[in-house]
């Protein structure tokens, strides 16, 4: 267990995980829940129990899509997604690497896509 | 002068931990007037007791004062001990060096030093008590009781089985509360009506028992013994006495769509009407938002066709005044209402709907007869999901901090006698925790599961989304299988929080009683003292102090009638000789302490004064009834002349402990 880290994402994160009650409505609720290895309640759990690195190297943190319907709709005020971004951070800036260059943009580009994911992807997988 | 006895009690470890005891003896022995300062273990202990009651008798003391606990907790004990001991128990001081010493220092140093201070202002308090002698007050022999449902039927028949005369006021038209609702009752099955009935056929024909049905309590003064309650008697537009609950008035009424709030709004009543067939008292009713002829005196059919002549278009609300020793609160619960979780579609689908909408869906005498259909097409359900903890254990603004206590049992019901009457309709129960703490309660959810083969999945429903099919689609996730699950549902019913009724407030506001953030009615001691209210001759029954079942509502009821007939059968009680008077030559009659007065205890009269050159002169002055002061001293606060005082508590007093501590 790593204990900086843990520190490093509860503070980065703002989130107090002890606060979860395990009723799992942020998993319940979650639109990208099937695409995730690990799924948001797993991500305050482990958090939780300093299990930090699976998550890290876990694409999980690139499928959520910070839709924050687990923030909206959790009881206890957790607010997963904000965990979720937090562990993304760490390993954004662990691996002191980019995970979309600009050279990227255009063979991904999409008509019907709007400017602002193209913003909001270079703040989530940059960094 | 002055012979004064200080005791300082270690209470085991809890002062002497922190509090050097024997340097607080030490010190306070050498205060003005002390004769004899000790220390000892347990000052409460009949020991220790006996140690202060010898200290009075052989040191002929004057005064005692006690560094212990709060004198909330043992006040009343060293006062009936000094008083033992030929000693007027008012000439007894506590310094509290437990609550606001011991337990909130850890330095030793430190609390010892404020331990000292705080002796040494209860001292200097105590060498200006005077004897104080308590007079008594009559007990009224009439109780109120202000809630209808089971809570408070219980509380009034047995209020009345000990003889005394008991009130009900109930704001709805009949009474029966939330359990004439129910259907079936956890764990035994039992029909609610069916026990709940004859109840309330028993409250209404004793002759003790008088209830107000559709009244409210309007204003209450007074204290305990002698409260005066002033009760609204909302026009029914029919006379209560004529009126023989016939019903055809109902048959004739055409105004045929109003939404039903006893079958919780899924069918339709008349503008006139009666809430159900069992209703105690059994009166009609006319609802003036909806009859025509309130509105704009066009119909009058119930007029003509009432044989008792009972209809009377133009009654109007009525007030009535009475007096009562006692008041019992019993004013029940209510489930939250559910608008601000969209994500369960309960606004948009008219198949989702909470525990209390499917208990009158199942009811025999509900709007379905008693076959459980879908509110939308009145198909027979096959799928039904439910979920718990709606708006329970939350700590979002939403919904509510505590857990409901009810919705487990009342689930695990639903869910059995469904899957008893329809086999062909499969039952999923979503939970975060199945709470079962309870006589026969764990074996009964078990029975669910193992012998109705209810399905229970550790998960909450995240989505619940309405299909064009009709179907309605559960998103959820199965915490024990960590998978997400889709149900394709035909009907979802939510466990709704339950919150205390909205007029808990303003009644307590009324009684001057406590309540917690949450507006549940605060007993006097959670533990040992659970039915009584802080403010004397208030009682609690039911749901109004905390989520409760039929059982422990039932079984509060009867304590709090226990409390209130232990009142009741006093013919006077001691009051509290701490009360306010007004010293006349320096009163100017201004009125600023007439309107602080929170129980009406401040009178004025222009009296003969003797004045300088042998002159008389009229002046306006105050006076106070010492047996309705209840002694909180807001007058002594607001007089600017000074010429209010508190006996026990008198501005000298206060201000010689402000100078001991201060020094």
């Amino acid at each position: 267990m790593d204990n900086n880290l843990k520190e490093q994402i509860l503070r980065s994160s703002g989130v107090n995980v002890l606060k979860c009650m395990r009723c799992g409505k942020c998993s319940g609720t979650c639109p990208s829940y099937d695409e995730m290895e690990y799924h948001p309640h797993q991500f305050v759990y482990m958090v939780e129990k300093g299990d930090i690195q699976k998550l890290m190297e876990s694409e999980s943190i690139y499928k959520c899509l910070t839709c924050f319907a687990c923030v909206e709709r959790c009881p206890r005020n957790v607010e997963p997604a904000k965990v979720v971004e937090a562990v993304r951070l760490a390993a954004i800036r662990q691996q002191g690497n980019n995970h979309l260059t600009p050279v990227q943009i255009p063979g991904m580009l999409d008509e019907d896509l709007p400017q602002q994911a193209i913003v909001t992807a270079f703040r989530k997988y940059t960094k | 002068m002055q012979r004064i006895g200080v005791f300082v009690c270690h209470c085991g470890t809890n002062i002497a931990a922190t509090v050097d005891v024997k340097a607080v003896a030490e010190a306070l022995g050498h205060e003005p007037g002390v004769v004899i300062s000790q220390d000892y273990q347990y000052m409460c202990s009949e020991s220790g007791q006996n140690l202060v009651k010898d200290a009075i008798k052989e040191h002929n003391l004057s005064g005692i004062v006690i560094c212990s606990c709060s004198p909330r907790m043992h006040e009343n004990t060293f006062r009936k001990a000094a008083a033992a001991a030929g000693l007027n128990p008012y000439l007894v001081e506590i310094a509290n060096i437990r609550e606001q010493c011991s337990w909130i220092h850890r330095d030793i140093a430190t609390a010892t030093e404020k331990a000292i201070i705080l002796g040494k202002a209860a001292v200097a308090k105590v060498h200006l008590n005077t004897p104080l002698t308590s007079m008594e007050s009559p007990v009224v022999k009439r109780a109120l009781v202000i809630g209808g449902g089971i809570a408070g039927i219980q509380t009034a028949l047995d209020i009345a089985e000990a003889g005394f005369d008991v009130d009900i006021v109930e704001k709805e038209a009949t009474i029966g509360g939330k359990m004439a609702q129910i259907d079936k009752t956890f764990p035994t099955l039992d029909c609610a009506a069916c026990i709940l009935t004859p109840k309330m056929v028993e409250a209404s024909q004793n002759e003790k028992i008088h209830i107000y049905a559709f009244s409210e309590v309007e204003a209450v003064k007074g204290f305990v013994g002698n409260f005066t309650v002033k009760i609204k008697r909302k026009a029914r537009y029919v006379d209560e006495v004529k009126c023989t609950g016939c019903g055809a008035c109902i048959e004739k009424c055409p105004m045929k769509k109003v939404p039903n709030e006893f079958n919780m709004g899924l069918d339709n009543r008349h503008a006139v009407y009666i809430p159900f067939a069992q209703a105690v008292p059994k009166i009609a009713t006319i609802d003036p938002n909806y009859c025509m002829m309130l509105k704009n005196g066009k119909c009058g059919l119930c007029s003509k066709v009432c044989a008792a002549g009972a209809i009377d278009y133009k009654q109007q609300d009525s007030f009535i005044e009475e007096k009562y020793g006692a008041i019992v609160v019993a004013t029940g619960f209510n489930p939250i209402k559910l608008d601000k979780y969209d994500e369960f579609s309960y606004n948009t689908c008219p198949d989702v709907v909470t525990s209390l909408e499917l208990e009158r869906l199942m009811n025999a005498a509900g709007p379905n007869g008693g076959t459980l259909l879908r509110p939308s097409d009145k198909s027979h359900p096959h799928t039904i999901v439910f979920v718990q903890c709606v708006g329970s254990r939350c700590s979002d603004e939403k919904g509510k901090p505590y857990c409901s206590k009810i919705c487990c049992m009342y689930t695990a019901k639903h869910a059995m006698l469904i899957r008893d009457k329809y086999p062909d309709t499969e039952v999923y129960v979503f939970y975060i925790d199945v709470r079962t703490p309870g006589k026969n309660f764990d074996e009964f959810y078990r029975r669910a599961v193992e012998q109705y083969n209810v399905h229970y999945i550790k998960g909450m429903v995240g989505k619940v989304t309405p299909k064009s099919d009709g179907k309605i689609d559960v998103q959820a996730s199965d915490l024990l299988s960590n998978e997400q699950l889709h149900i394709d549902a035909d009907m979802v019913v939510l466990a709704a929080a339950i919150e205390p009724d909205k007029t808990a407030r303003p009644l307590a506001t009324m009684l001057t009683t406590q309540m917690d953030t949450n507006d549940f009615f605060t007993e006097a001691h959670p533990k040992l003292r659970p039915v009584e209210s802080a403010t004397a001759g208030i009682f609690l029954s039911g749901a109004c102090q905390g989520p409760k079942d039929i059982p422990e509502t039932v079984a509060q009821g009867s304590a709090a009638a226990a409390k209130a007939i232990g009142l009741l059968c006093k013919n006077s009680i001691t009051c509290n000789p701490c009360v306010a008077h007004s010293d006349e030559l320096m009163c100017n009659g201004c009125s600023s302490c007439e309107k602080v007065r929170p129980y009406g205890a401040i009178t004025y009269s222009d009296k003969e004064f003797r004045m300088p050159d042998r002159t008389i002169a009229v002046r306006r002055v105050a006076s106070v009834n010492p047996a309705v002061c209840q002694g909180c001293g807001a007058c002594t606060v607001a007089c600017p002349s000074g010429a209010m005082d508190l006996s026990g508590f008198s501005n000298s007093q206060i201000m010689a402990e402000v100078d001991a501590i201060c020094k």
